[in-house]
Parts: structure tokens; sequence; C-alpha cells
């Protein structure tokens, strides 16, 4: 177990330098000189000279790179260009809205997930099956932006029950838990959940449907064991795996709110990287992106070993 | 039991037999849900291709006064957009944009994964070991946040945003390649030919490639509804197609504003996506399961 | 380095697996599969090869190939090395073919059978239309209805039947090869097919002047089909010798131990050897000096610290063991010694 998880954190480590990498050729793949963003219109040669001296832009992309990552070892992402606040405090307030969106919406995609799926898998070839199973398509298929639009229409535009964007009154950034706060929340997080519902509906289904096929339930229900202690039993069996597979959906759900994020004006990463990428504010791109993969990888690591820690049968 | 004695009866002296994709064509065809979902893209292709037969109207041809008018319109079925255009025409030009984003990453990431895969998979050691420790790094971004992390640093437009999403698709499907032709790799008749003396090319060609590319394909189908939904969104997030040209994601942003005046023409793009995006979902479920009967 | 009228002659053919370990997936140990193997194969024999599953019959024969590298050792083929430039290893794959165990997964399910045989035909440049009629008197030669089967795929085959074995066969035969390695042929045959098999490779080495390489853990099988007989321990040669001598006379106290374990036919000629108890050793740490010494009956102290060399004892028949060597200080133990 130990060793597994040392052994898996050492494997970590070159990942975490690949990703260093990519997001630090972002700046460079993207077109034009770096420093045009940073410099006044009508800045002066000299000027120019000298800013690039200052932020490194003259030396080779290997010190750079260094550079560049014994900072951000430091915590130091550089300066957003649009509001001169460092990128690791604009970041870090925009990762935690965006971590409790994806938290919630994980958590209603894993409630609904399991409950399609184990009635899909316990009633299989049944109509319930084939409308559990629907459910799961649509849960992959739906594009989920415009879910959210669809979502503001009927429930703000039409019915007027709940908020349509941002994540408070008057435009606020600021989250409190009352129920105006999480009256805000509950369109994009139904909205979000919808992708996990769909993947974790699918394992769990394929998962319960497995188990029972399994001699030894057949076994357990031959001896008089209750339907209820059966289904004790599947859940005990299918929950490491459903469990791993809804870590791993948070951190696509951290990743990819981008979308949502943006339809409904909810002040995190998302919003954060389409205002970087409409200001090419290149740093703040690059920020973002780093913590994001960071999280990424640091929550499959986590799920990884977890998940071999549930279940014995994983030996690895 | 009336099957064995058929067999039985049978005369064997059927000299060809059918090939392998033919009886899977054969059992796809047979698949009502599969069909009904290839009939509907066939359908939205066709359209996309004659669009200049089949469209009403011009799609890019507008009047202010005649803005956001609703479905069912006289002269606009589908209503009209924020500038007054028509939305039955632009919907049928904008699957020519929205298609071809949504299908050439994957088409693109399919050839260049399969092959890398392939190499990775049959070469293995050391070739492998740098090639798929590249891959996991890939692997470390969301989709999303790649496809949007790279087209936001490349820039807005439709080249850049191909790029990016051949580039989100390409680890996944060279992970895929790989694993199934190491499993392959070890196999006994893959053994026979190399003892038979042929060489490392051949036996890919000859022996590899047959029998990892279907797996590979039918992975691949699946990604085509991710893709359909990321290359929109990224239209929708302005990264991919600029307007005025007509694509669904792009239409979906621009008519944003307007989901308090004419809600249900507002949504019509996403519609599109949604039905195209959970067809070839049906489709690469119909062809996995008609693929999955081996014998 | 070779030897006069053998047409395979192996030295010193030595292969190790790496088992990774650790955090950083170092090699920590290795699997001895078969280390220091000599043998020569004379044109036109059968040489038997047995020994207990994982004495290194299997990596032997793939070694033979060259499917695997070996770690150290030499193969020769007709006084060439093979991977020289004066025999490139594509040219001698052409006289050595290979048929494995009895089964479909020896063949690519997406090619059809004559696809299959002809494939090594066509690898080594024979032009399409005359690999085809020579893959599809091949199918006749081993029994196979060219009309119809060579158009079909190996999944059409009704199960039971010794099909893919034919088509292996067929497919080996394709190259005209001077020799065939068989491992483990008739292995997973029902005895009733098996025989007819037996017949039928002994009517083509006659017929195609083949030389055989027969691998088998079938005592019975072996002797019937070989020539020669090597008998392998935990990736050695034990003892080697004609057939008839060596199952008249064995030498080697696992030969022994390995020929008692054979049910006889007949109730008067058992032999009163202990049958063998245990499994073998660890082939990760093989045993000091004779790798059989743990379970050796005889064993003296000689044995757990010196190897044996292979040596000619008796005509035409070697073996590797102590107490058949005055010269090796063997004292053979008491039977009180022994068992204690």
């Amino acid at each position: 177990m130990f060793g597994y998880t040392l052994r898996r954190i050492i494997y970590t480590a070159p990942v975490l330098l690949g990703v260093a990498v990519v997001c630090f050729a972002l700046v460079h793949i993207s077109p034009g000189d770096p420093l045009i963003s940073i410099l006044p219109a009508d800045a002066s040669v000299d000027l120019q000279n000298r800013l690039r001296v200052l932020y490194g832009f003259d030396r080779s992309y290997p010190e750079q790179f260094i550079l560049w990552l014994g900072r951000a070892l430091q915590g130091d992402l550089g300066t957003s260009i649009a509001t001169g606040r460092p990128v690791t405090t604009e970041v870090m307030r925009a990762v935690a809205n965006t971590l409790m969106l994806a938290a919630v919406a994980t958590f209603i995609g894993f409630v609904l997930g399991c409950f399609f799926g184990f009635v899909a898998g316990y009633f299989s070839n049944s109509p319930l099956d084939k409308a559990a199973s629907a459910a799961a398509v649509f849960g992959v298929s739906v594009p989920h932006y415009w879910l959210g639009m669809v979502l503001v229409i009927i429930f703000s535009a039409q019915l007027g029950w709940l908020p349509a964007a941002g994540a408070g009154p008057g435009g606020s950034s600021q989250w409190k838990f009352d129920m105006v706060h999480l009256s805000y929340m509950v369109l994009p997080a139904l909205t979000m959940s919808v992708i996990p519902m769909g993947i974790i509906a699918r394992t769990v289904r394929a998962l319960v449907a497995e188990i029972l096929a399994q001699e030894f339930v057949i076994g357990l229900r031959a001896r008089g064991l209750s339907e209820f202690g059966v289904f004790l039993h599947v859940v005990k069996n299918a929950a490491p795996t459903a469990l791993a597979v809804m870590g791993v959906q948070l951190g696509y759900l951290l990743g990819g709110s981008i979308l949502i994020e943006t339809v409904f004006s909810w002040p995190g990463t998302g919003m954060l990287l389409n205002s970087a990428i409409f200001q090419r504010d290149l740093p703040l791109l690059q920020g973002t992106i780093l913590v994001l993969a960071l999280f990424f990888v640091v929550l499959n690591l986590a799920v990884d070993v977890l998940q071999s820690a549930l279940d014995p049968r994983i030996k690895r | 039991m009336a099957d064995i004695s058929l067999t039985q009866l049978q005369p064997l002296d059927a000299v060809r037999s059918a090939g392998y994709w033919q009886n899977v064509g054969a059992r796809l065809v047979r698949d009502k849900t599969a069909m009904a979902a290839a009939a509907v893209l066939l359908l939205l292709v066709l359209a996309a291709i004659f669009a200049p037969l089949v469209a009403p109207l011009d799609p890019l041809d507008g009047r202010l006064t005649n803005r956001l008018k609703p479905i069912g319109t006289e002269g606009h079925l589908l209503g009209t957009d924020e500038l007054g255009r028509d939305m039955l025409s632009r919907l049928i030009w904008g699957g020519r944009l929205s298609l071809l984003m949504g299908v050439t990453p994957v088409v693109l990431a399919f050839i260049i994964g399969s092959a890398v895969g392939i190499i990775a998979g049959y070469a293995g050691g050391w070739t492998n070991t740098i090639i798929m420790r590249t891959i996991d790094v890939f692997y470390a971004f969301p989709s999303v946040l790649l496809a949007v992390a790279l087209s936001g640093a490349l820039g807005a437009g439709l080249g850049n945003a191909l790029l990016s999403l051949t580039v989100v698709f390409i680890p996944p499907i060279a992970r895929v390649a790989e694993s199934v032709t190491t499993r392959l790799r070890s196999s006994d008749f893959i053994e026979a030919a190399r003892a038979s003396g042929a060489d490392a090319l051949t036996i890919v060609r000859v022996h590899v490639l047959g029998n990892v590319l279907g797996p590979i394909f039918v992975y691949a189908t699946s990604l085509i509804a991710v893709s359909m939904i990321l290359a929109s969104g990224l239209s929708f997030l302005g990264l991919g197609v600029r307007p005025p040209s007509p694509e669904w994601g792009l239409m979906l942003n621009t008519l944003r504003t307007a989901i308090y005046v004419q809600p249900w023409v507002a949504a019509l793009p996403g519609a599109m996506i949604f039905m195209v995006s959970i067809s070839f979902n049906m489709l690469s479920d119909g062809l996995r399961s008609a693929m999955e009967v081996r014998q | 380095m070779t030897t006069q009228g053998a047409i395979m002659t192996v030295r010193g053919l030595r292969k190790y697996f790496p088992i990774k370990g650790g955090i950083l997936g170092r090699t920590v140990k290795n699997v001895h599969a078969v280390d220091g193997v000599d043998l020569e194969v004379f044109a036109g024999e059968t040489l038997g090869v047995v020994g207990e599953s994982g004495c290194g019959k299997s990596t032997t024969a793939r070694l033979l190939m060259h499917l695997i590298n070996p770690d150290q050792g030499a193969l020769y083929f007709d006084g060439k090395l093979v991977g020289s430039p004066e025999l490139p290893l594509k040219a001698y794959r052409r006289q050595v073919q290979m048929v494995f165990q009895d089964s479909y997964s020896s063949l690519n399910p997406r090619l059809t059978i004559e696809d299959n045989i002809a494939f090594g035909a066509r690898v080594h440049g024979t032009p399409a239309q005359e690999a085809l009629s020579r893959t599809h008197d091949l199918l006749d030669r081993v029994g196979l209805d060219p009309a119809r089967f060579a158009g079909r795929y190996p999944h059409e085959l009704s199960g039971g039947q010794p099909h893919p074995g034919k088509i292996e066969r067929a497919r080996a035969l394709a190259l005209r090869p001077k020799v065939i390695i068989l491992d483990e042929a008739v292995s997973a045959l029902d005895k009733s097919v098996e025989a007819q098999v037996l017949n039928l490779l002994a009517d083509l080495k006659a017929e195609f002047g083949l030389t055989y390489v027969f691998i088998s853990h079938d005592l019975h099988v072996v002797r019937f089909v070989s020539d020669r007989v090597m008998v392998m321990y935990l990736g050695q040669v034990a003892e080697i010798g004609t057939a008839e001598s060596l199952y008249d006379t064995p030498l080697h106290p696992y030969s022994r131990a390995l020929l008692s374990s054979m049910p006889s036919m007949d109730p008067d000629n058992r032999t009163q050897e202990p049958a063998l108890t245990g499994d073998p050793p660890n082939p990760i740490d093989p045993p000091s000096g004779c790798r059989f010494h743990t379970r050796c009956p005889v064993a003296a102290d000689v044995c757990a610290q010196q190897v044996p060399a292979l040596t000619q004892r008796a005509a035409r028949h070697l073996v590797a063991c102590h107490a058949h060597d005055p010269a090796s200080g063997y004292v053979a133990p008491s039977r009180q010694e022994a068992a204690e």
C-alpha cells in the first residue's frame, strides 16, 4: 500500500513537469511578441529593450522556463496585465468559486447517476432500464452550455423563479451560504451535474449488472438472503469504482467549467479564463491553466491511491 | 437444437466467407436505433452539402426591421435572428462549418493517434515509454481546458480551433491504440508471423492493422459527439469561427442576448448540436455492439 | 564451433527475464529461464525435449527461432552463425519454422485460412499465384479440403476439431523449411486425434525430408516420435541421449524420477525409483551447484557446490551428474543418511 502510493507519487512528478512545460509553452505558441500586450502602444525601442530584459524574454527558452518554474514553485505566477494584480491571488479566488460549484454539481450528478444506474442495472433490459439508459445518453450528448441556456429560458425568463446569472445579488462575487446565494447556484450546478450524471449512470449500470450476474450473488439469493441484503452487497462492491469515477469527474468539471460559467456569469476560473483570452492577458491564462491542471493531476492521484486502499482486489 | 441440425445439414461448400466488416455491417443495419441515428445524420449532412439548393433564403442577408421573429412566421419558418436573418437558412448553412469542425479533428486525431499508438504498442520498450509518458502529460488536462487553453493562446479562428481540437483527441486515441496493439503483440499469430521472417512493417500492415483499427475506429466514433460539443463550444466562446459565418455554436452565442425576447429561436442552434451529438453517440453505440459479437 | 553432421548447433544459450520491482522499477531479480544450454540437432532426426512446466522448454524453442534475443550464446545453422551477414535472420527463418500449440490464437482472425498460410511465402517473395496454389496443396496434404476451407475465417471452423493445428502445420510447411520446431504441438488434442496427427507428422517428415525439434511434456509421445531425447531441468540440460538409451537406462536421477512417474502399460516393467516430490525450485533463485540437488534422492555434498558438466557416459548419451563422474569426488550417501 505504502509502496504503491510512493511509486504513484514518483510517477506523477514527470507528468507535473510536462504540465509545466505545456503551460510555459502556451505563451510562446501565442502569435506575436509576448511583450506587445504589456507595452504601451507608443513605447520607445529603449523601453522595449529594458522590459524585454526585465521579463527575461531575451534569454533562451530553457533559461526562461527554469526562471519561470522557479518563481511558480514559490507561488509567483506573474502579474495580470489587465488588472495589475498578482495572478496567484486572482486564480485562487476564482478557484474557490469554481471548486464550490463543481463539488455541488458532482454531488448532484453522483446521486442522480447512482439512482439511474442502479435502476437500470437492477432491472436490466426492462423499460425502466431503457429509460434510465436514455437519461444517461442524454447526459453525455447534450451540449451543457445549451442546456444551461434552456434552463435559464425556462426558470428565469419564463417562470422567473431563479436568477439567471452571477453568484449573488448585484453581481457580487462574495459567496455566502444563505438562501439568496444558494438560489444563484441552483441552475449552474444542475446544468453542470448532467455530465457526471450520465457517466456515473453508465458506470454504475455496468457494475451492477456485472455483479448481479456473478455466481456468488446467485448463490446468496439461493441461500435465502433478502433482496435488501443483496442490494447492500451490490453497493459494497460497486462503491469503490463509482467513487473513483466521481473523483475523476470532479476534476473534469473543475477544468471544464468554462462554458457553463460563461453562460451563467459565475465568477470562477472559467470566467477568469474567458476574460484572460479576450484581453490577451497571457500570464493570467497561463497561471489559471497551470493551477487547474495541477488540481486535476493531484485529484487523479488521490483517487487512484484511495481506490487502491478501498478496493482490496486492486493490487498494483 | 434446430440450429445445430441446420448447420450440420448445410453444405460447407460456400468457398468464400463474408469478411468481418461485412458481418458487422449486416448487424448494424438490423439495429433500428443506430439506423435512425444514421438517417438523421445523413439528412443533416446532405442538407449542409446542398445548402445553396435547400436553404430558402440567403443566410447572410437580413433586415433589422425584421429581427427576432418567432418560430412559424410567414416566410421564416423558424423565425429570424438578432440581425433579421432567416434562422432556417442559417441552421442549414451552419451545418457545414459545425459538422466540419466536429468531425475533422477526430478524423485527423484518428490517423495521427492510431499511428502513434500502434508504433508505441508494437515497438514496446523505450519507444513506448517515451511516447506514452508524453501522452500522459496531455492527459493531465481536462479536454475542455486543453482545447480552450490552446485555442485561447493561438488566437481565435477556424484553423486554430481545428488544430487545438486535434491535439485534444490524439492522446485518448493513441492510448486506446497502444493498449490494443500491446495486447495483440504477444499473441501467437504475431509470433508466428515474426517466425516467418517478416519485417516489422509488413507484420503491422498485414496482421496488426486489421485487428486494431476496428476497436480504435469505434472508440474514435464515440469521440465525435464530444468533438461536436467542444467545437461548437469554442465558437460559443468566440474562439472558433468568426461572425457573420453561420455556425451553430457562434449563433447560440450571439442569440444569448435574445433569450428574453425570442427564447425558443435562441435555443434552436443548440438543439441542432444536441441532435447531431446524440445521433453520433447512438450510431457509435450501435457500431460497438455490432462489433462485439465476434464469432 | 559446430559439430559434424549437425544442422543446428547451440552453444551456451542463456536467457534471463528481468523482474522489475522497487519504487524505481529497477531489475531486482532475474528468472533464469534458460541458463547455458548446449545442443546439436542432426539433419533428419527428431529431437524430443521434455521436462516439467517452467523448465525452459518453450523459451528454448523461442530462442531457437530467435523470437526473443538470447542474453548470451550462439546459434549456428548449417555451420553458419545465425544473424551474421552470412546467414541473415530472414534467410534463417525460411529454413526453420515453428508450429505453435494447437489453438485458434495462432491464427490471425481477420485473415482467411489461405491468407494465414500464404503469408510467410509471400514475405519471402513467392508470387501470389504460386503461394496460393502451394497453400491449397498443403491444405490438402494436412487433411483440409481447400475448396471448403481455404476461403474461410479461422472462427468459422467447427470447434473440437484439430483444424487450427492442421492450418498451423500447413503454414509451417509453406516456406519449405528444413527444420520444424513443434512446441507442444499435440498437447491440446484428444488421444484419438493425437495418433492421427503424429502419423501425419511422420509422413510429412519423410515426404519433405524434415528435421523436427519436438517439445512436449508428454513422455509417451516424445518416446514415440523421437530419435534422441533431451531432458531439461530449470533451464539446463540434465541429460541427452538416444530415445532407447535414455528411456531404457536413464542416467540422471531426475530423468529416472521423471520416467518413473510415467504410467507404464506393463506392470512388470515399473521402475522402483521414488517419484518426484514437491514443486521444482523457483527459477528466480535456482539452487547452487547441481540444480536438482534439492530434490535428488542421491545428492551428496559436492552436488550443492559444483555445477556438473554435461559429459558423455554412454554411446551418444550425455549426462550432467556428479554421480556418474568418477573425478567429481562424489560419495554416494548411505540409505540412512538419505533418510535423515
